[in-house]
């Protein structure tokens, strides 16, 4: 077992706390720097998009799992980003202003839909950002001048500096980065007040407010966060996909994105990229699985979506706290392992609470 | 009789029996929600399936329309009964985005399980009425779209009806309005929840029935779950009545946006008015007052 001993007030709330996440951490960013020169290209480019998933998750996080507004509409921003950041390119803007710049844009939609979002809550909330992204997926279908409509539009190879990262093994170094990036942004923002903040209203609205917390703005203020985090990844996916069409940003794009949070874990960064990986796994591991069912079965499409939904619903009712959650579990045993008790963390009965007259 | 008239006529005609099956699955959507407070987004795969059923049991096995209504229209709710039965009875207690993620699952499920089933193909079968249409006041309609109008009324006067005068709408409702007191009053809430669940089952089976030979058989029927969802919003949430006016009035501005919009509006018409109703007025034309204030 390990027992904290504190001996300065940072210490609480370090991003690494102890010298074994320094180790393990290290280990992860060292073999994740040395991949591209062992693995094969495929494997590169698939990563690269994983790393963008990874992205896209950890915007929706920060909305869903911090602040507590249900988006089941996030592809409208990944696709807001892409479109932003390809026709920018288009224009003459170089790769590295012009992702900065897709993220504004989105994060500027991300505002105008968050506007709606402190008179709707909940249900309503996820109903309005449903139906957002949809309208926004026939809007670029329609708006053929600048996004090509249905017949698509061609991204730019990008480049920084004269050189080109077009082939995968610079771009799963672009992706790592930026991946990165977000990720410690994020959790640094999470330890500052405006996380903190978002936690607030995330718990109880009533309690925050009272606190002297701006919910109104604070809900604004997420949406337009979640939003541009998102529409970075958009940007990336952009460069990953190479050819824009209205057909890759579907609905079921957005129900992805809130696959990958909710069996991640709500409310945990470890989770938005745990569920991220999880989830770009899972058509690799339905194709291994065809090969072990009978050809009858294995020829039919709907196999991928029914894993799919059968690990949600797994999830959903006997893990509500995701993968980050069973990691946790998983630490605790080995922790204080002769002395782990079954009943730790045993659920307790739940019974109906009504959420009509809150 | 101008000619500019008889389209005007001619859309709302069409308006009305689309947003008939609108209001069907509305319907459907609605009671679940009033009973249990999921927001059931399978309903629209259960219709799918109670499509897909249809199909098999009229081009295989070779049974008349009229026989295989009811015998798909009881098998989507056992189905539906067991749904809540075995599955979303757990979550109770939950938040409200737990039910919102087990039936999106659940939708996944049921629309992997009919593509695996029947095959990803689209399919079409004919019913009694298909192709005729009949004259009323210069203005030609199918007759099947009639038929569908008639049973979506018929099935909503039976459902106030229900409610209104049988021991068990009564007793549902009780369990809608306060599950603890109802329970105590010796209403078996977690009996008619799953009962509740089933009927919504055998309207959306019915809806599925009579929209697919409008349409095609496909998967992408569960689509109308989304259309449904903004007849709820505009009717006003948690009203059975609402969701039968908002169901048409959908109808009707998908129709009109389609004939009198550029293109294009047809499609998103539905998803603004959804938008604009929230934010403007969340409770909608019928609905109760929700929501709160920091």
């Amino acid at each position: 077992m390990r027992f904290d001993y504190h001996t300065r007030y940072r210490q609480g709330f370090a991003l690494l706390r102890h010298r074994s996440d320094w180790l393990s951490y290290g280990l992860l960013a060292a073999a994740l720097l040395a991949l591209p020169m062992l693995a094969s290209t495929y494997l590169v480019g698939e990563l690269g998009y994983v790393f963008i998933l990874c992205i896209a998750s950890m915007g929706l996080m920060a909305l869903t799992g911090f602040t507590g507004q249900v988006s089941l509409g996030h592809a409208s921003f990944v696709a807001i980003g892409a479109y932003a950041h390809a026709w920018l390119m288009a224009q003459g803007v170089p790769f590295a202003a012009s992702l900065p710049l897709a993220a504004l844009i989105s994060a500027a939609a991300g505002l105008v839909v968050g506007i709606p979002a402190i008179r709707v809550s909940g249900l309503y909330l996820a109903m309005v950002t449903l139906a957002f992204a949809i309208v926004v997926e026939q809007i670029i279908g329609m708006w053929r001048g600048v996004t090509g409509g249905y017949m698509g539009m061609m991204v730019e190879t990008p480049q920084l500096l004269g050189l080109s990262l077009g082939s995968p093994r610079v771009f799963y170094y672009v992706c790592l980065f930026v991946a990165a990036l977000v990720l410690l942004a994020l959790a640094n923002l999470m330890r500052s007040g405006i996380g903190r903040a978002f936690t607030g209203v995330r718990d109880s609205e009533a309690a925050a407010y009272a606190l002297g917390i701006e919910v109104n703005r604070v809900k604004v203020g997420a949406f337009g966060l979640s939003a541009g985090i998102t529409g970075l990844a958009g940007g990336l996916m952009a460069h990953h996909i190479g050819y824009l069409t209205p057909d890759a940003f579907t609905l079921l794009l957005s129900l992805d994105l809130v696959l990958m949070v909710v069996i991640g874990g709500i409310g945990s960064l470890r989770g938005a990229i745990l569920g991220a990986v999880l989830i770009s796994l899972l058509p690799n591991a339905v194709a291994a699985l065809k090969s072990l069912l009978p050809a009858a079965m294995a020829r039919q499409t709907g196999l991928e979506i029914f894993v799919a939904g059968l690990v949600l619903a797994l999830f959903v009712l006997f893990e509500p706290t995701g993968l980050n959650g069973r990691w946790l579990k998983l630490r605790a045993l080995i922790e204080s392992f002769p002395l782990y008790r079954r009943d730790m963390f045993r659920r307790q009965k739940t019974y109906m609470k009504s959420e009509r007259n809150r | 009789m101008n000619t500019a008239w008889e389209v005007f006529a001619q859309v709302t005609v069409n308006g009305i029996a689309v947003g008939a099956i609108y209001a069907l699955v509305a319907m459907g959507i609605v009671l679940i929600h009033k009973a249990t407070e999921v927001l059931n987004f399978a309903h629209g795969d259960l219709l799918v399936l109670s499509a897909f059923s249809a199909w098999a049991l009229i081009t295989h096995v070779g049974l008349p329309f009229w026989a295989v209504v009811p015998l798909v229209g009881a098998g989507i709710g056992v189905i539906a009964y067991g749904l809540d039965a075995v599955i979303v009875r757990r979550i109770a207690g939950q938040p409200q985005f737990a039910g919102v993620m087990l039936t999106i699952a659940m939708a996944f499920m049921i629309r992997g399980a009919v593509s695996m089933g029947f095959g990803p193909e689209s399919q079409s079968y004919d019913t009694p009425w298909t192709g005729q249409t009949s004259e009323l006041g210069g203005v030609a309609i199918g007759n099947l779209s009639l038929v569908i109008m008639g049973v979506s009324l018929g099935i909503a006067a039976a459902l106030w009806l229900f409610f209104r005068h049988t021991r068990l709408g009564v007793a549902m409702q009780a369990a809608s309005q306060n599950q603890l007191a109802a329970h105590l009053n010796g209403v078996r809430v977690k009996r008619l929840n799953s009962l509740v669940w089933a009927l919504a089952g055998v309207t959306a089976a019915i809806a599925g029935m009579f929209l697919a030979p409008l349409s095609l058989v496909d998967t992408s029927l569960w689509l109308i779950t989304l259309k449904a969802l903004a007849a709820i919003v505009l009717g006003g949430f948690g009203s059975l009545p609402g969701a039968l006016i908002g169901g048409i009035l959908i109808g009707l501005i998908e129709q009109y946006a389609g004939v009198y919009l550029p293109d294009g509006s047809r499609d998103i018409a539905p998803y603004l008015v959804l938008i604009v109703v929230l934010i403007l007025r969340p409770r909608g034309i019928l609905g109760d007052a929700h929501g709160r204030r920091v």
